[in-house]
């Protein structure tokens, strides 16, 4: 789903240079907005690519709503009415709250920019999406200052391991 | 009849095979009438004290108990998800053993989503959270979960001894949970969230929450009056209803869907056919199987049994196989192979193994979202969650019954 930035933006540095996405393809730079660990990435594309093309990408893992889908088909003899499944409840909820983390992350950029909500395997969409771009800014998931877990969750791990383009990897 | 069950073409309830099975049973002569009678008065009750609980967590959940909770563990521990999960555990813990298994998975896991969301922690962990401790959480009172129900029938003990006995392990449980949960997500608990927005709190429900503690209350009171605990529940279940009916919050037709008759019938047929089958070679099978005494080793055998037997053929049948068999042998080894058929549905995806063939059947090219990411996070709960709880039940029967 590719979204228009819906408000203009308020602040910001350099906006003059940078017009609608698509008008200067010099460089499309990928931000992979993840719960809780996506403003550091939001303003490392401020601070690092202030002229560049940006898509901000959220995936909502289909791993959470099948988590509660099969635990609801576990349970022997309910019958099973699809009104009271909680993977139905937790798709649509989930929906919900990628398009208001892009939106905040599109607030909090403050310039135009394209928004990607896709649903999947984290890991495969972030990499396939992050082929055509110049660079894929993400953030570490570990704490700074404190020695372990590792810094590089499982999904992390394996885009780091297989984006093919530069990769810049930030503190939360 | 267990393969209509798991299969359910063209999604019809699982009462529309199991009836008929039941009916087919008693009618080739694979169970007399009497038995077949007999068994059903046995399960009545438990399957009336069934639908009064679900009746309970439902009206609970419209009364907003449920989305209370989910503030209170986002107001409480919102800026941090180690602290997260904690309240997380807490809540469904504690949902689980008083409103069963049923009102966590349907009721509970989307409010801890959308509280996750809120905070804006990744919401994995605490949905998962959800789904194991709808199992491993479902072993501390009768009311848990329909096996606690069935076994508790069989074992001849009081609701409170029931939960006296079952204390220990449901908590060692917990905490193999925990420590496990904390481990395996450990990056994803470290990523941090934000404190909520102050946006006004909702109101807690003070009158559903007074009735469900009255309910709690009673289950006691009536086990050392030597009523039948199913009272209090029914008696809960009439009072919340009574008042979101007056209030036109509900409507009778809301009500029985609520008490899921289809289901209750199932398990009343259900019964009679594995009945019919353990009257016919399956007990001297698992009493082969299986030893009879409540040493550890036993018990561990028995729990260990259970848990394999719930992971292949779904955990209801599995305990109304295994109870004729250990039931004479005494609470013990009832509890045991309680532990087994509760904790054990956590390590198959989607509750036994015969579910999971056959959704391989259907979905073949379907793709499956990490089978293998949900197999390691059970197989590293599962068996030590087991261990955990039959040793704590067995250290618990050395004091109470010594």
């Amino acid at each position: 789903m590719t979204v228009p930035m819906p408000d203009p933006p308020e602040t910001g540095p350099s906006e003059t240079r940078t017009g609608p996405p698509g008008t200067d393809p010099k460089r499309t730079v990928l931000v992979w907005i993840t719960e809780s660990t996506w403003p550091a990435c939001v303003d490392a594309a401020r601070e690092r690519a202030p002229h560049d093309a940006v898509v901000l990408l959220h995936v909502s893992d289909d791993e959470v709503a099948a988590a509660a889908h099969h635990a609801y088909e576990g349970l022997l003899g309910r019958g099973h009415r699809p009104e009271r499944d909680p993977g139905a409840r937790l798709e649509a909820l989930s929906g919900t709250a990628a398009a208001d983390l892009l939106e905040a992350a599109a607030h909090r950029l403050g310039r135009p920019c394209e928004l990607l909500d896709h649903h999947g395997r984290a890991e495969h969409e972030v990499v396939r999406a992050a082929a055509d771009a110049a660079l894929l800014i993400c953030a570490r998931d570990g704490e700074r200052g404190h020695p372990g877990p590792h810094s590089l969750g499982r999904v992390t791990r394996f885009v780091v391991d297989h984006a093919e383009c530069p990769v810049l990897l930030v503190w939360p | 009849m267990l393969a209509f069950a798991v299969v359910r073409p063209r999604g019809l309830p699982e009462a529309v095979a199991a009836v008929p099975a039941a009916l087919l049973v008693i009618a080739f002569g694979a169970l007399s009438p009497q038995d077949a009678g007999e068994q059903t008065r046995t399960l009545l009750p438990v399957v009336v004290f069934l639908a009064a609980v679900l009746v309970l967590a439902q009206l609970c959940d419209e009364e907003g108990l449920f989305t209370a909770a989910g503030d209170l563990v986002a107001r409480l521990c919102g800026g941090r998800p180690r602290r997260l999960l904690g309240g997380v555990f807490a809540v469904a813990a504690v949902i689980t053993a008083v409103l069963s298994l049923d009102a966590t998975v349907v009721l509970l896991t989307p409010v801890v989503f959308a509280t996750a969301a809120r905070v804006g922690a990744r919401p994995l962990p605490h949905v998962y959270a959800c789904t194991h401790l709808a199992n491993s959480a479902s072993l501390l009172l009768p009311v848990s979960n329909l096996t606690n129900l069935l076994a508790f029938t069989a074992s001849g003990l009081s609701f409170t001894r029931f939960a006296a006995l079952m204390a220990l392990p449901w908590l060692a449980a917990i905490a193999v949970e925990y420590v496990v949960f904390r481990r395996f997500f450990a990056a994803d608990l470290a990523a941090g969230a934000q404190v909520p927005g102050t946006d006004e709190p909702r109101e807690v429900p003070v009158f559903t929450l007074v009735v469900l503690a009255l309910t709690l209350a009673g289950f006691v009171v009536t086990s050392f009056a030597g009523i039948e605990p199913l009272w209090a529940a029914v008696a809960g279940a009439a009072v919340l209803a009574a008042r979101a009916l007056r209030q036109r919050r509900t409507t009778v037709a809301g009500l029985v869907r609520a008490a899921s008759p289809l289901f209750c019938l199932f398990v009343l047929a259900l019964g009679v056919v594995v009945k019919a089958v353990v009257d016919h070679g399956l007990d001297t099978g698992i009493d082969r199987l299986l030893p009879d005494s409540s040493s550890l080793p036993s018990l561990l055998a028995i729990a260990a049994v259970a848990a394999v037997l719930a992971n292949l053929i779904n955990n209801l049948p599995a305990i109304l196989a295994l109870l004729p068999v250990v039931a004479p042998a005494g609470p013990g080894p009832v509890l045991a192979a309680l532990i087994g058929v509760n904790l054990g549905p956590n390590l198959t995806y989607v509750g036994s193994l015969a579910t999971l063939l056959w959704r391989r059947v259907l979905h073949e090219h379907a793709v499956e979202p990490k089978l293998g990411h949900f197999t390691r996070l059970g197989l590293l709960t599962v068996p030590a969650a087991l261990v955990a709880s039959t040793v704590a039940l067995w250290g618990t029967l050395q004091v109470i019954q010594g």
